[in-house]
């Protein structure tokens, strides 16, 4: 806690991740990752496939197989997460975080109506039964947009469309009234139209609960719309940091550069895309430096000596390249 | 410029299953569709799931013979698949789907499988085809080493460089392109994109670009058709239709792309899903999500009309230098 009559500024964490790393059968995919999220703020994570951006997200509310191992600490409120007791973790999640995916029909339960699986969360989460749960379902339904919400409590998934499912989704995550909400890819499975209903509803949700929103997607325009804080993740890292403005307005870290230039545009003159060269590093087999090292056109030999920190770029901006001016 | 594939009021419909006591009604997949695809030049086909796009493009390739209407190929109607001319028109015209590993055989080599076209339409001896093959890998930037390679050993992107190559074996006029990149992350994605379109001038080659991504699509496209439940709603010039759209779908369409540093920005959100095929809406069936609609549009199906600057519109609403949003 701040001490007394400091103002509240630096806001305490909701959520603080520090050094947080995953191997699978000893192949690192996380290899240190230090995330903090603010009560009720929208923070966005991007990178390409294989970037580590969910399996953070996995690891830290205990999701991941077995056979991963997890190192570093995760803290919510003051609680550790990281090797938490199965039942603490059990009220953590659907409860103080809650999480939805991309695929929402393969999140629900198809052999279960909508409104139970909801029923369920609000019994878990918030001791409710019978017909105050019931109501209560009701009333979550039509928050989030769903038309005739009586009449789809008793639907089952297959039901209904992929857009619906998703807000069947959000339903359940709002039911144990969560301080986080993890959306992992929310809208890729979607069509466009739909896609812009639900980031509207993702927008609204966040700011009439005041709750934080982590928002997981490839999509560059999808975490511009929502988040006022932006992580970019490259080989299991995080490569930079900042305000969405300076992340999009004045991106530092040449991949960040190059991931918005290889983006085509809806507005002015047509011009040719710049690709980056190469793919994605081999976890196995990672480049001795910066992991990006050997698809940037600004790496040199001093790239290779190590892997760079994160080094302030201007006010909460930072990037991790030895290209930036200390 | 000469029309290489010219679709005169092209539907699909597929007869709904017979019960005993009901018959469900006939889906009108694709309905009345008229359009052209000049030499060398790439069409855009862009609308939701289940908006008849793919199905357009089966048709195109001849793959489905259409229920109403006449497509032509090169001046001379489209023979009946499976016939000899048909399998003959296939050396000319290739597809390329968003699944690689899908389209690929995973037993075979690669070096085989851009080979097999060749195989088929029996061009060249074994040494002619050898050397076609590797001059196909260096135009699809795929190294001589990945030649022996199986397709499980490549990266998404590359195994798409390989369906393009063997796509390209024939020597085709016309590429009909599903989805071609949406699989593939955006460092991947503009690689392939630049790819396509140096490929395309270089050999003249026709394209039929099919997409839910606008932004992709007017990367690549001269002209653009913009589909709704089966129907073309707005069509002409990718530089008119997607920088000043008038129909109110493709208003919302282009409205809902989401584009990072583009923040505060007017967002048509539509409500409801995109209607179901089977159960098409009365005279314009995109007037129950329509912002705009008036009583008309509910009752006489608006037919694509020619506007002064050149683009079609299906619209009772769209008028010359009138607009939609006043």
């Amino acid at each position: 806690m701040p001490a007394f009559g400091v103002q509240s500024s630096v806001m305490e964490n909701l959520i603080s991740i520090r050094g947080l790393t995953v191997a699978f059968d000893g192949v690192p995919a996380l290899r240190g990752i230090d995330l903090d999220v603010q009560p009720g703020e929208a923070v966005g994570l991007v990178g390409e496939s294989g970037c580590g951006k969910s399996v953070t997200w996995l690891a830290a509310l205990g999701l991941l197989p077995g056979h991963a191992a997890v190192g570093g600490s995760v803290r919510l409120g003051g609680q550790e997460l990281l090797g938490a007791p199965a039942q603490t973790l059990d009220k953590v999640r659907g409860g103080r975080v809650a999480m939805i995916f991309q695929d929402p029909a393969s999140a629900l339960n198809p052999v279960i109506r909508v409104g139970r699986q909801v029923e369920e969360a609000l019994r878990l989460h918030r001791g409710l039964t019978g017909a105050a749960a019931r109501a209560e379902a009701r009333r979550l339904f039509e928050q989030v947009g769903i038309p005739d919400p009586a009449g789809r409590l008793n639907s089952f998934a297959h039901e209904m469309s992929g857009g619906q499912n998703q807000r069947v989704m959000i339903a359940m995550a709002l039911a144990g009234r969560p301080d986080l909400l993890i959306a992992d890819e929310p809208t890729t499975a979607l069509d466009a139209t739909i896609q812009a209903q639900i980031l509207d509803l993702l927008r609204r949700v966040q700011q009439d609960h005041g709750m934080a929103l982590v928002l997981i997607s490839h999509d560059l325009g999808v975490v511009a719309d929502l988040c006022s804080k932006v992580g970019v993740m490259y080989a299991g890292r995080m490569i930079e940091d900042g305000s969405a403005d300076q992340i999009f307005q004045s991106p530092s870290h040449p991949y960040t550069r190059g991931l918005l230039a290889a983006l085509p545009e809806m507005i002015g003159p047509r011009r040719r895309l710049e690709a980056i060269q190469g793919a994605v590093p081999n976890p196995a087999d990672m480049p001795p430096g910066c992991a990006f090292a050997p698809r940037c056109t600004q790496a040199g030999s001093d790239c290779d000596a190590g892997t760079p920190n994160l080094r302030r770029v201007a006010g909460g901006h930072r990037a991790a390249c030895l290209r930036i001016a200390a | 410029m000469t029309a290489l594939l010219r679709l005169d009021a092209v539907a699909k419909i597929y007869p709904g299953q017979r019960g005993l006591f009901h018959k469900s009604p006939d889906v009108r997949a694709v309905d009345g569709v008229s359009l052209v695809v000049e030499a060398g030049r790439t069409l855009g086909v862009v609308g939701e799931s289940g908006c008849g796009k793919s199905t357009l493009g089966r048709l195109a390739l001849g793959l489905e013979r259409p229920s109403e209407g006449r497509v032509e190929f090169d001046g001379a109607a489209m023979p009946p698949p499976g016939s000899d001319a048909w399998r003959r028109l296939r050396a000319r015209m290739q597809l390329v789907f968003q699944d690689p590993l899908g389209a690929l055989d995973r037993r075979l080599t690669i070096a085989r499988q851009i080979e097999e076209p060749l195989v088929i339409h029996g061009i060249g001896d074994a040494a002619a085809r050898r050397a076609r093959v590797a001059q196909l890998l260096i135009d699809v930037g795929l190294g001589e080493n990945l030649a022996a390679r199986h397709p499980h050993a490549l990266s998404g992107g590359q195994r798409q460089r390989a369906v393009l190559a063997r796509a390209l074996a024939t020597d085709p006029a016309l590429l009909v392109c599903d989805e071609p990149v949406s699989a593939l992350d955006v460092s991947i994605q503009a690689q392939v994109v630049n790819m396509l379109i140096d490929l395309q001038k270089a050999r003249g080659i026709a394209m039929m670009f099919i997409s839910h991504d606008l932004k992709v699509v007017r990367q690549v496209s001269d002209t653009v058709a913009v589909m709704y439940l089966g129907r073309i709603v707005e069509q002409g010039e990718a530089d008119q239709v997607l920088a000043a759209p008038q129909h109110p779908y493709t208003r919302a369409l282009v409205s809902a792309v989401p584009t990072p540093g583009r923040t505060a920005r007017e967002r048509i959100v539509l409500v409801g899903d995109p209607p179901n095929p089977a159960a098409r809406p009365s005279g314009c069936a995109f007037h129950p999500r329509c912002p705009v609609a008036i009583a008309a549009c509910a009752v006489e199906t608006p037919i694509l009309r020619a506007m002064p600057d050149g683009r079609s519109v299906a619209c009772h609403l769209a008028q010359p230098n009138m607009d939609l949003a006043a």
